[in-house]
């Protein structure tokens, strides 16, 4: 590949790599505007967002210049397609970050910490950061056992996110108070169960363009 | 063109492809053309060091690498256009629908109408552009006007020339544009009804649009005709090719579907050569 097309092709990577840790910074504090209801830092989360779009703009067209412009085959095609995909999942990471911080404010209430707890959801706020610094390593040294790891930790949110349901009517029968609380962390819940989907997908996109493997709707048998 | 024709024009007497077996596109061993164990020196260089590969029938398949690789002294073992280069050696097999090609009694005139071939720069003869499609067919021994016409404007409409001259065929051909004289060359190349078409970067004197004419007529042709060709246009061989082979200092280092090739090589080489990391 020439000089050229190797400069922008690491930039392109840079950018990827911002928008993965912008995305991460966002899923934090918007958790942190959350367990200690700071509707100010939760506004943060929703002015940044704009950064975040702006940002996939950007990748977006380099993208696209890239194609046009070199002609991308083999591991150069596969990672044009991976940074476009990963940065489509990326977006909508933020956008979920920004949901969350919009309950929040909209909310503007403290939540009962015993909910926090039965709901397991510090569990899954640590799998979720576990999950991110899998795919951290995994696009920054090409690591793609790092990938790998990222699928059994998604099966934790999705246990949590089954068995949140009946956690939620049980809350409701106990305390009618507080129906309020238990629907939003019942909505944030959900949302951080499709924040874990979409790193799985990260991390499937990466695995393709270290291994050219589709794992992409394959099921254990 | 004129010396190649020159050099088809050099009768050899000798055992005839099965010219039948060739127009049923179909081998002893399956295949149009194998390949097996190739080398070839120039004097003391060694060109190609050992190529064994299965060229099948009704396919365009792309050969690619860097300048000197061997990829064009390769593709002229299969109509023998190397036989009459100083210093030329070569070993091992190469079968055209099972016949050895470099069997001493072969036929090169019948092999050379088994095998046409399209160079990198158009080479029309100065003569009318029906002239220069009829030349092969009048050195066959065709005389009749009818036949001859017949197949010239065959030849023409195959190589998708036909409704830009059929009005001027007693035009000098030289009077043609570049990307018309490569077609008129093909046509040429075609009137004789070969088996194979060899050619070796057809396009690379040719404009976007002339090039786009000639790559659609290699699809449609490869219908009827085994088609190989080189190029060092990346995008041409994976636009334009069933099977892609990339050669590297007289050694064939991966043949594979050309999907392959350009999505997922097996091999790093092939990689960092199409990915323009080397070469």
């Amino acid at each position: 590949m020439v000089q050229n097309a190797e400069h922008h092709r690491n930039l392109l990577n840079e950018s990827g790599l911002e928008m993965l840790n912008l995305c991460i910074s966002q899923i934090e504090k918007a958790t942190e505007a959350l367990l200690n209801n700071d509707g100010d830092l939760a506004e943060d989360v929703m002015n940044t967002e704009t950064r975040i779009n702006a940002l996939d703009l950007k990748i977006e067209n380099d993208c696209e210049k890239f194609i046009a412009l070199y002609t991308p085959v083999a591991i150069d095609l596969r990672f044009i397609m991976a940074v476009l995909k990963i940065n489509f999942d990326l977006e909508r990471i933020g956008d979920h970050a920004y949901d969350i911080s919009k309950y929040i404010v909209d909310f503007d209430k403290p939540i009962e910490p015993h909910l926090f707890k039965n709901l397991k959801f510090e569990k899954m706020y640590a799998t979720i950061i576990s999950m991110f610094e899998n795919i951290t390593i995994a696009y920054e040294e090409k690591d793609v056992k790092s990938a790998r790891k990222v699928f059994k930790k998604d099966k934790i949110l999705d246990k949590i996110n089954a068995e949140s349901f009946s956690i939620i009517e049980k809350e409701i029968n106990k305390d009618n108070a507080i129906i309020d609380q238990t629907l939003l962390m019942f909505a944030i819940i959900k949302k951080f169960e499709r924040v874990g989907d979409l790193i799985k997908n990260i991390a499937e996109e990466i695995i393709f363009y270290i291994d050219a493997e589709v794992i992409k709707h394959k099921r254990k048998k | 063109m004129a010396k190649e024709t020159a050099i088809t024009m050099i009768k050899i007497k000798e055992k005839k492809i099965d010219s039948k077996k060739v127009e049923d596109g179909a081998s002893k061993d399956g295949a149009k053309i194998a390949i097996k164990d190739v080398k070839v020196w120039y004097d003391d260089f060694m060109a190609i060091k050992g190529i064994d590969m299965t060229i099948k029938p009704n396919t365009v398949t792309a050969f690619i690498g860097p300048s000197g690789c061997g990829k064009s002294t390769f593709l002229r073992l299969f109509n023998r256009m190397n036989d009459y280069v100083e210093g030329f050696k070569m070993e091992g097999k190469i079968k055209l629908n099972g016949t050895n090609i470099y069997k001493d009694k072969i036929n090169v005139e019948e092999l050379r109408k088994e095998v046409g071939m399209v160079f990198q720069k158009p080479n029309p003869f100065p003569k009318s552009i029906f002239e220069n499609v009829a030349y092969g067919l009048k050195i066959q021994g065709i005389k009749d006007k009818k036949i001859l016409n017949e197949r010239v404007e065959k030849a023409l409409r195959q190589a998708d020339l036909w409704t830009e001259v059929k009005d001027d065929l007693k035009k000098s051909a030289l009077a043609l544009s570049g990307g018309q004289q490569q077609r008129l060359c093909i046509a040429r190349t075609l009137a004789v009804e070969p088996s194979i078409l060899l050619m070796d970067e057809p396009t690379s004197a040719l404009d976007p649009i002339s090039t786009a004419k000639i790559e659609d007529l290699i699809f449609e042709l490869k219908e009827k005709y085994t088609i190989v060709i080189v190029t060092h246009n990346m995008q041409q061989a994976s636009r334009i090719s069933d099977y892609t082979a990339f050669f590297y200092i007289g050694e064939l280092i991966e043949f594979d579907k050309t999907k392959t090739i350009f999505t997922n090589p097996e091999k790093q080489q092939t990689e960092n050569y199409i990915t323009g990391r080397f070469g």
